[in-house]
């Protein structure tokens, strides 16, 4: 629980078993936000967003007001919702979809208002089996009360949401893969400029690509207006926002924070939150923003959780997901096996991402099973720079999108750190934690 | 003939209706072909491929590039167990381990009589209650190779049949409206709307 008295924005109504009921939802002010949106201009809307400098929760931290303002103005336009989730660790959108799924609804109608368009997607990863069959009957719940489809609540206003199912492949929550993926195709990213979804999105067509977090924050927001929201947090990182704290904690979970207002000792430590390290062991490293972030380390506790702090400190808050690894952890494994996925997962568009990360995978591999060589550590970080030149945090970018340049940060970090580490696997021939 | 049972192509013809492009379609279809099948089989695709109106290769080409799509035939049920990150912190490659001399499986392989098809996932976004495994899709929530062993074998008599359907079916829940909202006369509104502000 919030170590401050900001109120529980997106997750106010999760606390009940039946959160997802549209009895629930109707009960405790449900639709309210955007009833109220009905009575302003789209133009009002978007000042409110605006104002309470609504950061996106998908992992970039783009302004969502900012974003809005830049859609090419054409007769038509698209809202995609992005619901992929598939950050290694990140595990707030699989809360929202299925114990909030009328407020994402909610949400996605406040932003199509806004952006004046006539029709969202809502893109589910396909394993959100229960998460799929809550939104499309919150979809199907929202046309029966006249909150979506023709002249909702009688503004005039009409819209359309789709609701469309992945099918397991993490790329595709790189926002122009996803659109891609929407039009029935391989999740290929596509290439920036000049495919910007804002310009050139869903076939052709100016779109817009929120987080499902992003847009939950939309009715209260509306409701209480901008300045409340701006009110809570500190600098550009206002509001609440969803941290996914797992690892080695005594109580891994979903906490919705008053964001800067907490550091990572009081996620990690306070008992109402993590609760501590089981192990009674110390902090060895945390991963602060989904696997593709640097990793902090014990004397980052105290930095506080907001998105330029995370920034400054040479990391990212990015989706928003904390993965603590104690003092028992096999740092060459956790590099590996986060090496792993980015492998698997490479579109393979780019041969620095495609190539570079089944090498390196290989490479770690034989570290771990003490096979290693001693030069294998400035083979890995030579590969590292190929596909990311310089090793600088943010990264530079070789390859289409920024799955390849997010491969090093984990390598990069723990032999940066953890060299000893590495070198008891070559020395002892195996792996020193099995 | 069609090989997609007609009230399943009427499905089909009613999501494809839901998009401006028809190919948008494509993966939902190939869940709706995975529901009767258990698997993404030939004619299936086949009949997926003349209902967007592409080639059957792109059909094939597009669904060989997604996980959840499997075109070879799999378990009734479909066992992932994810040792992602956060998982393998909590052991989730051990717990692979005994899910595969449970099963008598290497993950990616059938048991020979049909009934389980053992998967190492990548994260499942389901990272607090570690390591996580799935069944068909389902959240199961078992993180112990004793409760594992028992949800098999209650599985394996035919149990939990509500709860975890038989591989395939992803969404049960079907959609009770096409489209409302007409997007052409939108555009013509806000077309004329600028030309009056334009006048
Ligand atoms: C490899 C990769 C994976 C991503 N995965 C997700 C995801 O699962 N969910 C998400 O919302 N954004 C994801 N993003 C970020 C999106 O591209 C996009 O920035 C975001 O959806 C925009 O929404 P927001 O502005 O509301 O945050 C990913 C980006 C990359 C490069
Ligand atoms: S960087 Fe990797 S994932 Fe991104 S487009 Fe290139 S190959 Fe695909
Ligand atoms: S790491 Fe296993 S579910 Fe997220």
């Amino acid at each position: 629980m919030s170590l401050t008295d900001a109120p529980r924005i997106v997750t106010a109504r999760a606390g009940f078993d039946d959160s997802h009921s549209i009895d629930r939802f109707l009960a405790t002010g449900g639709f309210d936000g955007l009833r109220k949106a009905l009575t302003l201009s789209p133009t009002q809307v978007c000042e409110q967003v605006d104002t309470a400098s609504l950061l996106g929760r998908g992992g970039a931290g783009f302004p969502a007001g900012r974003k809005w303002s830049m859609l090419r103005k054409a007769d038509v336009s698209y809202l995609v919702i992005n619901g992929d989730e598939s950050e290694p660790a990140t595990f707030k959108d699989h809360l929202l979809v299925e114990k909030e799924p009328h407020q994402l609804i909610e949400g996605v109608v406040i932003a199509a208002y806004a952006l004046q368009v006539s029709q969202a997607f809502i893109f589910l990863r396909g394993e959100f089996a229960l998460g799929l069959e809550r939104v499309q009957t919150a979809v199907n719940d929202a046309y029966a009360a006249g909150a979506l489809g023709q002249n909702i609540f009688g503004s005039g206003f009409s819209l359309d949401i789709v609701v469309h199912p992945g099918a397991g492949a993490y790329i595709c929550g790189e926002e122009t893969s996803l659109l891609e993926s929407l039009e029935g195709k391989r999740g290929f990213p596509r290439i920036k400029p000049p495919f910007f979804p804002a310009a050139i999105g869903l076939y052709g067509e100016p779109t817009v690509v929120n987080n499902v977090e992003t847009v939950s924050n939309l009715p209260w927001i509306v409701l209480n207006g901008g300045e409340a929201f701006a009110a809570l947090g500190e600098g550009r990182s206002t509001g609440t926002r969803l941290f996914a704290l797992s690892g080695h904690v005594r109580n891994p979970a979903v906490y919705e924070l008053e964001m800067v207002k907490h550091t990572f000792r009081d996620l990690i430590f306070a008992p109402t939150l993590g609760g501590g390290i089981p192990s009674g062991t110390g902090v060895k490293a945390i991963i602060p923003g989904g696997v593709s972030a640097p990793w902090f380390y014990e004397e980052h506790l105290d930095l506080p959780l907001g998105q330029d702090e995370v920034a400054e400190a040479g990391s990212m808050l990015g989706s928003g997901s904390i993965v603590v690894m104690d003092e028992t952890t096999c740092m060459v494994k956790a590099a590996w096996r986060i090496t792993r996925f980015f492998s698997r997962e490479s579109c393979g568009q780019c041969t620095p991402c495609r190539e570079g990360s089944g090498w390196l995978e290989r490479i770690l591999f034989r570290l771990e099973n003490g096979q290693g060589r001693r030069e294998d550590l400035d083979l890995l970080l030579d590969l590292c720079d190929n596909i990311a030149p310089g090793l600088t945090w943010p990264p530079q970018q070789t390859t289409i999108c920024v799955l390849g340049p997010s491969i090093p940060s984990s390598i990069h970090s723990s032999i940066s750190r953890f060299r000893d580490e590495f070198l008891a696997h070559i020395t002892q021939g195996r792996c020193p934690h099995a | 003939m069609s090989h997609l049972t007609p009230e399943r192509r009427q499905r089909c013809e009613r999501l494809i209706a839901l998009y401006p492009q028809k190919r948008s379609a494509l993966i939902p279809l190939c869940h709706i072909a995975q529901e009767q099948d258990g698997y993404l089989s030939e004619p299936a695709m086949i009949e997926i491929a003349a209902m967007v109106g592409v080639t059957p290769a792109e059909v094939q080409g597009t669904a060989t590039f997604y996980d959840m799509l499997h075109t070879e035939p799999v378990g009734t049920y479909v066992v992932g167990v994810c040792t992602n990150i956060a998982c393998l912190l909590a052991g989730g490659d051990d717990l692979l381990a005994h899910a595969e001399s449970s099963l008598g499986v290497r993950a990616g392989g059938t048991t020979d009589d049909g009934v389980f098809t053992l998967e190492e996932t990548e994260c499942l976004a389901d990272c607090d209650v570690a390591p996580c495994v799935q069944v068909n899709h389902r959240y199961v929530r078992t993180t112990t190779p004793d409760a594992l062993d028992g949800l098999l074998a209650e599985l394996r008599e035919g149990g939990r049949a509500d709860e975890i359907p038989t591989h395939g079916n992803l969404i049960r829940v079907q959609r009770t409206t096409g489209l409302v909202a007409d997007p052409e006369a939108i555009a013509a509104e806000r077309a004329a709307k600028r030309e009056e502000a334009g006048a």
